[in-house]
């Protein structure tokens, strides 16, 4: 159920794209034949179909629903706004709302930046491109039980990798995942390990469009290292780049799996719980799916603004 | 083919230029080496350490101690082998559901172009718009109660294979490829009276197998990645994911043997990975972004 990693306009985008033909439908006009080629072309639909109805379109409606419904013991009563009440009051509300904008902050300086930067670099080198690519992909195939226990083991204030590394190196050890400062940071810095891989692909390819001759007019003009990344790379790949921006807002106010496996979900002093755990615990954990659905709905609206720039976006990318 | 890039050849053709490349170079393999590599190397090494070493500071490089009987015990206490049957029987039963009716749909709107084509098309293209953790407590209750056939998915690999299929990133990336492939050869087949099926079959297919393997590739990946949702739908233990049921037994198996536990259900999805790189990287990038 997890969101697919990649940019559905990008990955689907064929390098020998045409604008679909709409031409008028096949000749052959006579009305029984128009209905037997509609019901063979229907036949070949009907079972993606009624998996989306079921799986996707009806629990959309219904998760409308349940945002203003209660469910007491098998009985569905209206309480109209009551689930939002209900949300709002919780203590915990504004704390997941801080931390999920926390995530998504440090997660877009870490998620966003660290992927451009290590895709630049690979860019510029000659040699060992497919091993470099090939390293930094490892990760994300990994599933993520194994590469976030690995992670708590790397954090372990005892015996944990990390420590050891600061300590050779001077720094104090840190208590990493039960510092409650630190332990958002440490949620990302494994949530960026393990997810960067498709990013820094994505960028690579569009670095790899950039047209060489650019460079070469920003040398002329005089200009050093950091401007033709700024003047040339960055403008070159702006809208993949912005593109990637809105993926990650989109995907980091979604992050789950992360926190629930790395500090159990609430952390030290609730300092991990996001807005999705939040709904898990809602529905899974005190069964109050319309407190849950009433959460996912502003999730859902906050959300939909992003969702919406991106289609756009995409849209003028297509063109 | 060498493209310029932000560094001019002129550049790196000094004797300085050359230097720098070459640390620089050096710099980053090890350092992306150490990063990316560095864990999972402990992973697979600390799986052999046994109990006492697994834990020592400084931890070791090489492990001293050598004992593959943890990943028998890992093997067996946790029951790898029935987790890994599952997570096998999950996926390729999602990858033929994806297979046969995603295939089947995105031929449909792409070459037999139905009455309401659009709309269905534009409906299941929605769907990626809104956040999947939304949707995860309704899909729940679905999966609960199916409406109109009343059943109780729980426990039962319909709750994965049958989500799975809508997957609205996958027709669509079929429908865009089917979208390419020339009218004048479907024209021609059905010409010579080829039924949709056999066109299907006999041309579609045969030129579709890049898109095929892509798909086929993200459908498997994404159920061994797959946490929350099989957590949810699965929960007898004896039905249970890789990824849930490691989880579930983390905290009684001692540190090593999870490691070595961690290590064999990581090895499936990098093995897949290690041989189909060069798909799964041309899926991810497909198409040249215009730059």
């Amino acid at each position: 159920m997890s969101a697919p990693s990649l940019t559905p306009s990008k990955a689907a985008r064929s390098r020998h794209d045409r604008p679909p033909v709409d031409g008028p439908p096949p000749p052959g006009g006579s009305f029984t034949r128009s209905l037997k080629r509609n019901l063979t072309a229907h036949g070949f639909l009907i079972g993606a179909v009624l998996c989306f109805a079921i799986f996707s379109w009806y629990p959309m409606v219904r998760e409308f629903f349940l945002a203003f419904q209660k469910t007491d013991q098998g009985e569905v009563s209206w309480v109209g706004l009551d689930n939002l009440e209900t949300v709002f009051n919780d203590p915990a509300f504004w704390q997941a709302w801080r931390n999920t904008l926390l995530f998504t902050v440090l997660a877009l300086v870490f998620g966003f930046a660290v992927p451009f930067v290590v895709a630049l670099v690979i860019n510029e080198l000659r040699h060992g491109k497919g091993y470099l690519r090939l390293l930094v992909y490892l990760p994300v195939m990994l599933p993520p039980v194994a590469a976030v226990l690995l992670f708590k083991y790397l954090y372990d204030p005892g015996y944990g990798l990390l420590n050891e590394v600061f300590g050779a190196v001077g720094l104090p050890e840190q208590q990493w995942l039960q510092d409650p400062d630190l332990s958002m940071l440490s949620v990302v810095i494994a949530s960026t390990w393990m997810n960067m891989g498709g990013a820094a692909l994505i960028y690579l390819a569009a670095l790899q469009g950039i047209p060489g001759e650019l460079y070469e007019a920003a040398e002329l003009d005089g200009a050093g290292l950091l401007r033709k990344v700024w003047h040339v790379t960055i403008p070159q790949t702006r809208l993949i780049l912005s593109l990637m921006l809105l993926m990650q807002v989109i995907a980091t106010m979604q992050v789950f799996v992360e926190p629930f496996l790395l500090t159990g979900g609430a952390g030290p002093e609730g300092s991990t719980t996001t807005v999705v755990y939040l709904i898990y615990q809602y529905a899974f954990n005190f069964n109050n799916y319309g407190a849950a659905a009433a959460l996912g709905l502003l999730l859902l609206v906050l959300l939909a603004g992003f969702s919406a720039a991106y289609v756009k976006l995409s849209r003028a990318e297509d063109e | 083919m060498s493209t310029r890039t932000l560094i001019s050849p002129a550049q790196l053709a000094r004797p300085r230029g050359k230097i720098l490349y070459w640390v620089t170079f050096g710099g980053v393999v090890t350092l992306f080496t150490v990063v990316f590599l560095g864990p999972m190397y402990w992973m697979v090494s600390s799986g052999f350490k046994d109990t006492q070493e697994v834990v020592r500071t400084p931890p070791t490089l090489v492990p001293e101690s050598f004992e593959p009987d943890n990943y028998a015990q890992a093997w067996n206490v946790m029951d790898l082998a029935g987790l890994l049957g599952n997570t096998l029987y999950y996926a390729f039963g999602a990858l033929a559901f994806q297979l046969v009716l995603d295939v089947a749909a995105a031929y449909s709107l792409s070459k037999l172009r139905p009455v309401f084509g659009k709309a269905i098309l534009g409906m299941m293209l929605a769907t990626l718009m809104i956040p999947a953790t939304v949707l995860v407590v309704p899909q729940y209750l679905t999966v609960l109660d199916v409406p109109v056939f009343e059943r109780n998915l729980l426990n039962t690999p319909w709750a994965i294979w049958l989500p799975s299929v809508t997957n609205a990133f996958n027709i669509f990336l079929l429908k865009r490829f089917f979208d390419s492939i020339p009218k004048e050869l479907l024209d021609a087949a059905s010409m010579d009276g080829a039924s949709p099926m056999r066109t299907l079959r006999s041309i579609v297919l045969p030129i579709s197998r890049p898109i095929l393997g892509v798909v086929s590739i993200f459908a498997i990946v994404g159920v061994w990645k797959d946490f929350l949702w099989p957590m949810l739908t699965l929960p007898d233990p004896a039905k249970q994911t890789l990824n849930v049921g490691i989880y579930s037994l983390s905290n009684g198996v001692p540190v090593n043997v999870l490691i070595a536990a961690l290590t064999m259900a990581s090895l499936p999805t990098l093995i897949i990975f290690l041989i189909f790189q060069r798909n799964i990287m041309s899926g991810l990038t497909a198409g040249g972004l215009k730059g």
